[in-house]
């Protein structure tokens, strides 16, 4: 689970990034990858139509998010959870 | 040069259903953002709104003009009818023919798309009603006040998002003042408050589920309203000569572009448009004495209006007075800065500055007299009203007292 997860996390990060997914290592945070506020929606969109669930995010206050978002690691943690809570 | 005043204004929106209704909540600082009331409203997830309520259409139109009024243009001869009758002009003859309207909308008939397109595509249906076009297209407001009225001049309709209503209320002080028209109908209209126009806004992430903060450090984002704001723009000498009561006189107008982001606001185009309704009027900054902000509640919108009226205002800003009256009727999009100038009215007419309500906390990014939560008794000579709008377009409009 956690493999397939961190496996299509990182597609959609590479995507957005327009890298190739082997370049994007677990510490690296969004800015470091040069994803913007409008990729950062758009890829938060990607998530919840990949894995079927709902994010919590209001692109004004991302930091209050419930949804971590300081780094590629970060978002595979936080999406495993929702995923764990949504399923079902 | 031509001058431009305003001899006529009318409203409906979800502070009231006239002028003098929206008045008094802007001075009682009442909010008219509430539990959206529209079908499938269980299947969004922003489910507040500012809606018009204690609206019946029946009431105010026969069933043959509802089968040709979307709700956006219902709202625009409401709002239509109360400003002429307050400017007390006749259209016919020479005067219809040098009369016109142009309107601002963004989504336009919205209501009758979001309809028809359930019938089709989820009722499965391969049959629909006929006047659909007719009802949707965006200046179909503009021309059934133009057919109600008998105003026979230019009659357009303007679509740049948030800035439509004052990119609208520009053309016609433009076209008066450049001796196209003695007499325009301006102002805008808009109703997305239905499933799918809530559903796109909610993609972007930028919607409030709770209320709409303006310039407050805990705003989290906008909140969408829906209503109609119409004024009638006359050319001065023609208001003198028969005697009209002058609301105040349009004295400035500038556009500009950022030509940088679909979305993201910035500092530069706010401040030139600013800076450029200033130059328009002939005046210096010092002489303004209040702004309608933009002022969306969203983070990004409102650390950028108020970075470029620092920038335009220097010193002068800490004393100009700015308050945006989204939080007491949300933003209405293509109408925002009809009904927005509505405030500006109030305040060089009777001398009142509407608040911005549910200021909570302090913002350092915002650190301007935002008037919170209170209404206060001011004499202002010169008001500016702002919108600024995705796609980068601003416009800034100069009021001053009649």
């Amino acid at each position: 689970m956690s493999e397939h997860v961190r496996q299509k996390v990182v597609g959609i990060v590479a995507e957005q990034a327009v890298l190739q997914p082997s370049d994007i290592r677990m510490d690296q945070s969004l800015e470091d990858l040069g994803i913007d506020s409008m990729a950062l929606v758009e890829a938060i969109f990607s998530i919840e139509e990949a894995f079927d669930i709902q994010v919590p995010f209001n692109a004004n206050e991302p930091d209050k998010s419930e949804f971590d978002i300081s780094s590629v690691g970060a978002i595979v943690a936080a999406v495993e959870r929702l995923v764990a809570e949504q399923s079902g | 040069m031509r001058r431009v005043v305003i001899t006529g204004a009318g409203t409906i929106n979800p502070l009231g259903h006239s002028v003098s209704e929206t008045f008094e909540a802007f001075r009682e600082g009442r909010c008219g953002i509430g539990e959206l009331d529209i079908r499938d409203v269980d299947r969004l997830s922003i489910r507040i709104g500012g809606q018009v309520k204690g609206y019946d259409p029946e009431t105010r139109f026969n069933r043959q003009q509802l089968a040709l009024y979307d709700r956006f243009t219902q709202f625009t001869l409401i709002a239509g009818e109360e400003a002429i009758r307050q400017s007390g002009l006749e259209f016919s003859g020479h005067l219809a023919a040098e009369a016109g309207v142009v309107l601002g909308t963004s989504g336009g008939g919205l209501n009758t798309q979001d309809e028809n397109y359930r019938v089709v595509y989820e009722e499965g249906k391969n049959r629909v009603h006929p006047f659909v076009v007719p009802k949707l297209m965006n200046n179909a407001a503009a021309s059934h006040l133009s057919m109600t009225f008998n105003l026979k001049g230019p009659s357009f309709t303007v679509a740049t998002a948030c800035a439509s209503s004052n990119h609208a209320m520009g053309q016609a002080f433009w076209l008066i003042r450049g001796g196209a028209a003695t007499v325009m109908i301006t102002g805008g209209s808009e109703s997305m408050l239905c499933f799918g126009g809530v559903k796109a806004w909610e993609g972007l992430r930028v919607m409030s589920k709770d209320a709409c903060r303006p310039f407050s450090a805990n705003r989290n984002g906008m909140v969408q309203g829906e209503g109609a704001g119409v004024f009638v723009f006359e050319e001065y000498e023609h208001a003198k000569a028969r005697g009209a009561t002058i609301l105040a006189e349009v004295v400035g107008f500038s556009m500009t572009s950022d030509a940088e982001d679909i979305v993201m606001p910035s500092t530069q185009g706010a401040a030139r448009a600013i800076q450029g309704a200033l130059k328009d009027a002939g005046i210096p900054a010092e002489k303004v004495g209040y702004i309608n902000a933009h002022g969306t509640g969203t983070a990004a919108n409102d650390k950028t209006e108020c970075a470029a009226v620092a920038r335009v205002f220097g010193h002068h800003a800490d004393r100009v007075m700015i308050s945006s009256t989204k939080s007491m009727h949300g933003h209405l999009i293509g109408g925002t800065g009809a009904v927005e100038l509505l405030a500006c009215i109030m305040a060089l007419k009777d001398g009142v500055i509407a608040p911005t309500i549910g200021y909570e906390e302090p913002d350092p990014e915002c650190a301007l007299d935002v008037v919170p939560n209170v209404a206060r008794d001011a004499k202002v000579d010169y008001v500016l009203s702002n919108a600024f709008a995705f796609g980068g377009s601003n416009a800034v409009i100069a009021l001053k007292r009649a």
